[in-house]
């Protein structure tokens, strides 16, 4: 019963870290930024759908709130900014992202503060169902997997199947040669990065009411983000959603498991302190063993 | 007399006078800022020598930052608290602390390097930067040591013939330090090891058909570039009396390299010119408002997009345009398959 819960915890953090990573990864595959402000696009959703859920008191308008938010900071960002770092190199996609975070922390809490109001939600979303006999499970951790495996879906289907989709794979593999094909390279570009920001945006509409809303949260899962894309391989989805699963595993199934353990096996003072350093840095510690096996992740997107 | 020499000597004229200076102007603030300075200045030139020299973007440079730091914290904990740690009781003789500090920081940069090798590119600068989280949530975890509150200090460490609680002695002996190191660099990248590291930045492949093992060099490199940050660490503790997590957390690997581009990749000196950029510009703004990286976010990124060369590059100027550092061309890997 402890196992299915933790395992339905692992889902809901692996849902948030695949709607980060999954985005941040094709915005990486196709137009090769290393983008640190993605992060800074989730917040945005989060503050925006918490500001107006409670001016509007409709938790429906904050998610869309969240979307237009993220998607609107998006674009922005992409035209004034992120296009002119394209044939760039690294260090300097990194610092110049790095001061869009500077930034866009800085500009929030100016104009919101450091952290917004609670964000109110419905009774239904309060609820609990029971998933098994016995176990009482929240709606809104069912929903946040179920949104999580919708989006899975959804990037399936349009990565294989859709127009765009096929003009998303040829540009991560030569984008040169889509453009002198007639493609608008640059809407292209444009088109990809505001949907990878509209992703952050559902994910910081999901997080909203869950998880602390702050300034400075998106950096911190911003570097787990990170992580799942170093684990499942740069530039795949498929892999996006392995290490997804993977960290977000390894995490809830480590927080429950491995303090009891460690008390067992050593004297209390120590064992406290190992596990909580083992726990914060375990999805640093599944990369560097992955790393060791296969250097370019688990299913990296080319050969 | 070259320009190169005219700004290195003007550097060190301005750092020998500076306490003098202070002293005229009756600010002694300024030696605190000029001390802080030489100790950034050292850890920006040697993550220079990773990015600059071995076009590795490391990003978790701050991790030996941070580790530097945290050693001599936890062994004055120690001794202060009187608790052995594993039956030693702690020292606070500088001798002492200062290698075994800079020890923990070259076998952190064997383990990171040599893990963090294996991998080149964007996946590079991911790995280093989560190996330097890695260690910001154990040093954060360390109930003993603070947590993330980290461990106050009494007093800087002793050494003979000086007395580092005083600011001027302090002071020279970071500009000392930094001084070396900066000249130890110089010959580094000026030997023979330095240029088979920049035949490996422009091209690997040419490089190993020579003979020569990549790995070897560049984890050299990264350890040799650790023990300087590791090192700049160590004389932050002792300037701050204070170290915390925050040291190796992934906002300072950022400043270094922020450092770096402001002052000019690729020239040592150009990072410690980066360095009092950075912080005489965090200085100025932060006492005109709390919300300075607003201002400082869309400085830097005009830095970034469009001044190209740094301070350094200014100052020399009508040099060659830096090249892109972690992109190799692709083109030149063609040609060197078809000479």
């Amino acid at each position: 019963m402890l196992l299915l819960e933790q395992l339905l915890n692992g889902l809901q953090y692996s849902a948030l870290l695949f709607l980060l990573a999954s985005g941040l990864t094709l915005i990486f595959g196709i137009m090769g930024v290393i983008n640190l402000a993605h992060g800074a696009f989730y917040m945005v959703g989060a503050f925006s759908a918490a500001y107006t859920a409670v001016a509007t008191g409709s938790f429906w308008l904050g998610g869309l709130a969240a979307l237009a938010g993220s998607a609107f900071y998006g674009l922005v960002i992409e035209t004034g900014i992120i296009r002119r770092l394209y044939n760039r190199d690294h260090l300097d996609q990194v610092l110049a992202t790095l001061a869009v975070v500077f930034f866009t922390n800085e500009l929030i809490t100016l104009l919101f503060g450091r952290s917004p109001p609670a964000m109110p939600t419905p009774d239904w979303y309060n609820a609990f169902v029971e998933v098994l006999p016995g176990l009482m499970y929240p709606v809104s951790r069912l929903l946040f997997i179920a949104v999580g495996l919708l989006v899975a879906l959804g990037m399936w289907l349009l990565i294989n199947h859709t127009r765009l989709g096929m003009l998303i794979r040829a540009g991560a593999d030569d984008h040169e040669m889509v453009g002198a094909l007639g493609v608008n390279i640059s809407r292209l570009y444009t088109l990809v990065f505001v949907f990878g920001c509209v992703l952050c945006g559902l994910a910081g509409f999901m997080a909203a009411p869950l998880l602390s809303v702050e300034i400075g949260m998106g950096e911190k899962v911003l570097i787990t983000t990170f992580v799942v894309i170093v684990v499942g391989g740069v530039g795949s989805v498929r892999g996006a959603l392995v290490g997804a699963l993977l960290i977000g595993m390894v995490d809830s199934l480590g927080r429950a498991y491995v303090p009891p353990l460690l008390d067992q096996l050593l004297p209390a003072e120590v064992s406290g302190t190992l596990s909580a350093g083992l726990l914060s840095a375990s999805a640093y510690i599944v990369m560097a063993l992955v790393l060791l096996v296969r250097p370019r992740g688990l299913l990296p997107a080319r050969a | 007399m070259s320009r190169r020499i005219i700004i290195d000597l003007a550097c060190l004229a301005t750092f020998a006078l500076m306490p003098l200076l202070a002293a005229l102007l009756d600010e002694p603030f300024l030696v605190s800022l000029f001390t802080r300075l030489a100790i950034y200045g050292m850890a920006a030139a040697s993550l220079d020598l990773l990015i600059g020299y071995g076009a590795l973007v490391s990003f978790g440079h701050a991790a030996f930052f941070g580790l530097g730091g945290y050693v001599v914290g936890i062994i004055a904990f120690h001794s202060s608290q009187m608790l052995p740690l594993w039956g030693w009781e702690g020292s606070n003789s500088a001798l002492v602390v200062w290698p075994l500090a800079l020890l923990c920081c070259a076998l952190l940069g064997l383990v990171m390097g040599y893990l963090s090798l294996r991998t080149s590119g964007v996946q590079f600068i991911m790995i280093t930067l989560a190996f330097s989280q890695m260690l910001y949530f154990i040093l954060g975890s360390l109930s003993l040591y603070g947590g993330d509150d980290g461990i106050l200090m009494n007093e800087r460490n002793s050494l003979p013939g000086l007395d580092l609680n005083n600011a001027n002695q302090f002071y020279y002996l970071c500009v000392a330090l930094l001084v070396a190191w900066l000249l130890f660099c110089r010959r580094l990248v000026g030997s023979r090891f330095g240029f088979v590291l920049r035949g490996l930045k422009q091209s690997e492949r040419r490089t190993i058909s020579l003979g020569l093992k990549p790995l070897r060099y560049r984890l050299t490199t990264f350890v040799i570039a650790g023990l300087g940050a590791g090192l700049a660490g160590v004389l932050w503790a002792n300037y701050a009396l204070f170290v915390s997590p925050d040291m190796g957390a992934w906002q300072k690997s950022g400043e270094l390299m922020a450092m770096v581009i402001l002052g000019g990749v690729g020239t040592l000196l150009g990072p410690v010119l980066g360095a009092a950029v950075y912080l005489g510009l965090e200085q100025l703004l932060s006492l005109w408002t709390e919300h300075w990286l607003l201002i400082f976010g869309p400085l830097l990124l005009l830095v970034v997009l469009f001044g190209r060369q740094g301070v350094y590059g200014l100052l020399m100027a009508r040099r060659k345009p830096r090249k892109p550092a972690s992109k190799p061309a692709p083109v030149a890997t063609a040609q060197e398959v078809h000479p």
